[in-house]
């Protein structure tokens, strides 16, 4: 990871703070060490495991800010849990989801075309908000979900070198 | 759904756009893969069905090492004592 300060990155010297990758790592660590930090205080620890991996999909889902489709459907997922978890809807919106998922999902069984489509139906299982975009739309959105699913990992494996190492 | 559209415009005259897109971005998500990077000639054209599996591979493989770096975190989580744990923390965000 760049060492760059995160509340100053217009005013460090090195040129790394303008590429887009380590912009996008910082707000990911700053985000994800802060929800780390709250986590350690009250979460037991049989929820810890959910808990890290749920606020590493949303710190990163937060960095990236609502300009791509797959954060937003991360987001989107986020709220509607916190809203279900309030209102205790739970019949409602299990039933709307499920609805949902099979309409776009299992379309009609084809010959292999072009691009054969189980696979294509693979990816937009795969990759969130997929289910509802155009095959070009979704290959740009793969391209960018892999890109920031890296530096998500190596923020991650930093932030667990440093820990382990002091 | 939506690859019922998509196979409808490959026959009308905007296809041909599409597919160029289709074609570019399929080139550029082979970038991004490094099993195909790493293991094929780059003039060599690597099939889209070829390049979609491997994505959603890597994918996968990504979301498990995802998994495994929260496991892990988690173990370390419950071997510090908080204050450290902080200490390290604000260690970082400062660097």
């Amino acid at each position: 990871m760049t060492t760059t300060h995160p509340k100053n990155p217009t005013t460090h010297p090195k040129n790394p703070t303008t590429n887009p990758s380590s912009v996008i790592r910082t707000r990911f660590a700053v985000r994800f060490l802060h929800a780390m930090k709250k986590l350690n205080k009250k979460t037991p620890p049989s929820r810890r495991y959910h808990t890290i991996r749920a606020a590493a999909c949303a710190s990163m889902a937060s960095a990236v800010g609502p300009r791509r489709a797959w954060s937003r459907a991360i987001l989107r997922k986020i709220r509607a849990r916190t809203l279900h978890d309030h209102l205790i809807h739970k019949s409602r919106n299990h039933r709307l989801i499920t609805r949902r998922k099979s309409a776009g999902l299992r379309g009609n069984p084809r010959d292999q075309e072009e691009v054969g489509f189980r696979q294509e139906d693979d990816l937009r299982g795969l990759v969130p908000g997929g289910e509802g975009m155009g095959f070009c739309r979704l290959l740009s959105e793969t391209a960018h979900y892999i890109k920031c699913l890296r530096a998500q990992v190596q923020v991650m494996t930093n932030i667990l070198d440093h820990y382990s190492s002091s | 759904m939506s690859s019922r559209r998509s196979s409808r415009s490959r026959q009308s005259g905007a296809a041909r756009i599409s597919d160029d897109q289709i074609a570019d971005l399929v080139s550029k998500l082979q970038q991004l893969i490094p099993e195909i990077r790493n293991s094929r000639r780059r003039s060599d054209k690597v099939s889209a069905s070829k390049v979609l599996q491997e994505t959603c591979n890597y994918i996968r493989s990504l979301h498990r090492e995802v998994d495994d770096l929260s496991d892990r975190l988690s173990e370390l989580l419950d071997s510090t004592d908080s204050d450290s744990a902080q200490a390290a923390i604000i260690r970082s965000l400062l660097m």
